[in-house]
């Protein structure tokens, strides 16, 4: 039994213009310990789907399941013991610390909410363990978060998700908002937390680099729709569908001898708002035929390789 | 060593700014010079209204038949009105009413508004809507007819005064809210506290409320002023304290049929009100200055 279900997802908005489709008909499955890695443009939804899978927003459509439990639709105490289970990691440390918190006390709240500790100095312990564990020095701890850097503030972020010892955090782009030698530092504490204590990741992030570098699967969406699922060495080795091949050819390259061949995507990316049926990628896809028009469907290309276009075959 | 040494330089940074909101805020205003001006002469009313008894050289209806609509002289501060009260008295106890008046009103209608614009934020959708379609009806009496109309019906106790003083404010401090938590509803801080499963009233109130309060705080504090001046209007038109409790607008009423033979009369009280009102709001001003998040390091 996997650890995360997700069946056939829908989340639709209401926007006066009709329907947003942000997560449209969307299934994959993530097991104990593992990463996957969502990628994909701004809008595509990636985020929407990692907050509808924790229950921070409602589902329009679709199951999901955390170890075979159908949590779609659970509330009150039920929703509480999920979320013991499901956290999340939010993208921008500036926003997702409330700024007149300690983040002593930030990090408390949730081993309050807990209910296994009994006494002050049981909850000051393990806020002392968690603090120790992401990193965050002895002398911080009093302080505000406008007082600490992006870096140190995503440590917060993440002992806060750890406080409740989850078993799967939501990564929403957790370091897209750091610069880069933080981001590393931020990326080995992940994977160091994953290897000490089991958790599954989903990590969202358009940064093909990064993706590569700690998931085991990869999820391509385009517009709210799945477009190639793979494991990761193999998506990067195997491109298959052509959005994923433009997406991939566009990793900056260090080799100035061998400049990379791009794929140049023309025209704008086509509207969420009651999308047509059909490949949605269609208007931009420089393979793009009369039979692109009907419903797509993610198909089995090679051994878990999933990918959904009808052309595969005539254009790899 | 040089390690050491720049830990050391940080670590007295991190103890320094250990103080809390609340006090940085209040040292903010300190440095601020119009501010510091408002607090003094505030301070000075308010502590020569509060120890009236110990302050005032007469009793507060004692009548000096001898010496009535006496101008200023060394025995009379301010002179006496027509019934030989020394005025400089009666304006310190009347001080009491005025400031009391202003403080009631003001926090009972920011108050009031605060919780209705916090529900009416955070819930949004239909309940929203209702709510800002009371304000908008609400707010489109003028307040000052909506005032006479109350202390008219409930007649003219203090409480009913202060009712009737703070119903004018509510739909401001609602709208102010509402509008500061439509800004901030989507930051993610909330969110994560959902995550943490804080309650809905704790996200409300221990997340979201002191972030977006300031705004209020600040209105709240320049009410004061208003209130009280629309205390003295009540009063002078006849509602709200009655004779011969002293208060400051009534005092005005009172001396409005001697304006051209004795002026100091109007002047005193009138003089007072300003300073009181212009007091609270420099303080005001520094508050919102001390309050902005843009200029806390």
């Amino acid at each position: 039994m996997s650890l995360i279900e997700v069946r056939n997802l829908k989340k639709y908005f209401k926007v006066p213009a009709g329907l947003n489709h942000a997560v449209d008909d969307v299934s994959f499955t993530i097991e104990k310990g593992e990463t996957l890695g969502v990628v994909g443009e701004s809008g595509c939804g990636k985020s929407t789907l990692g907050r509808t899978m924790i229950r921070l927003q409602e589902a329009t459509e679709g199951q999901i399941f955390l170890n075979g439990q159908d949590i779609t639709h659970v509330k009150g105490r039920e929703l509480d013991k999920i979320r013991d289970k499901m956290q999340i990691v939010f993208q921008d440390p500036y926003s997702s610390l409330n700024p007149r918190i300690r983040i002593e006390s930030t990090i408390k709240e949730p081993l309050k909410h807990s209910g296994r500790f009994h006494g002050k100095a049981e909850l000051q312990e393990e806020a002392n363990r968690l603090m120790e564990l992401v990193g965050i020095d002895e002398r911080l701890r009093q302080s505000y978060p406008h007082e600490l850097d992006g870096g140190r503030r995503q440590r917060v972020g993440i002992a806060r998700a750890l406080a409740l010892n989850p078993e799967f955090i939501v990564c929403d782009e957790p370091v897209s908002a750091l610069d880069v030698s933080i981001q590393a530092q931020v990326l080995n504490l992940l994977m160091d937390l994953q290897d000490q204590m089991g958790i599954a990741y989903m990590f969202v992030t358009h940064d093909l680099s990064v993706v590569r570098h700690i998931s085991d699967h990869i999820c391509v969406m385009y517009l709210g729709q799945l477009v190639e699922k793979a494991p990761a060495e193999e998506l990067f080795a195997h491109t298959l569908h052509p959005y994923t091949k433009a997406l991939l050819s566009a990793i900056p390259s260090t080799d100035i001898f061998h400049p990379m061949k791009r794929v140049r995507l023309k025209g704008e990316i086509t509207s969420p708002i009651n999308p047509e049926p059909g490949c949605r990628f269609a208007a931009r896809c420089p393979y793009a035929k009369e039979e692109c028009r009907q419903p797509q469907k993610l198909q089995e290309a090679e051994k878990n390789h999933y990918v959904s276009c009808c052309r595969l075959k005539e254009i790899s | 060593m040089i390690r050491r040494k720049k830990k050391g330089a940080y670590d007295q940074y991190i103890k320094s700014s250990k103080s809390s909101l609340f006090a940085e805020t209040m040292q903010r205003i300190w440095e601020n010079p119009g501010a510091r001006v408002g607090i003094v002469l505030l301070a000075v009313i308010v502590l020569a209204c509060l120890f009236a008894p110990l302050v005032a050289p007469y009793g507060v209806n004692d009548m000096d038949i001898q010496n009535m609509f006496a101008g200023p002289s060394a025995q009379h501060l301010c002179g006496t009105d027509g019934m030989g009260r020394d005025l400089f008295t009666r304006l310190l106890y009347g001080g009491r009413y005025s400031l009391a008046l202003g403080l009631c009103a003001a926090i009972f209608g920011s108050v009031a508004g605060t919780i209705i614009g916090s529900v009416a934020g955070y819930f949004g959708g239909k309940t929203e809507t209702l709510i800002m379609r009371i304000m908008d009806i609400w707010s489109s009496l003028p307040s000052i007819l909506l005032c006479i109309l109350i202390s008219a019906v409930l007649g003219s106790g203090f409480f009913n005064t202060v009712l009737a003083l703070s119903v004018g404010n509510v739909p401001i401090g609602v709208r102010l809210i509402r509008g500061q938590i439509l800004a901030e509803r989507s930051r993610e801080y909330l969110e994560a506290a959902e995550s943490i499963k804080c309650s809905k009233i704790s996200i409300m109130f221990r997340h979201l409320l002191p972030n977006v309060v300031s705004p209020v705080i600040v209105d709240a504090t320049m009410g004061i002023g208003m209130t009280i001046t629309m205390a003295a209007a009540l009063s002078y038109i006849g509602l709200g304290v009655q004779p011969p409790t002293p208060e400051w607008g009534a005092m005005l009423a009172d001396a409005r049929t001697h304006i051209l033979n004795y002026p100091h009369l109007i002047m005193f009280p009138g003089l007072i009100i300003a300073l009181t009102v212009l007091a609270i709001n420099l303080i005001g001003d520094g508050l919102r200055d001390a309050m902005d998040p843009k200029l806390r390091k």
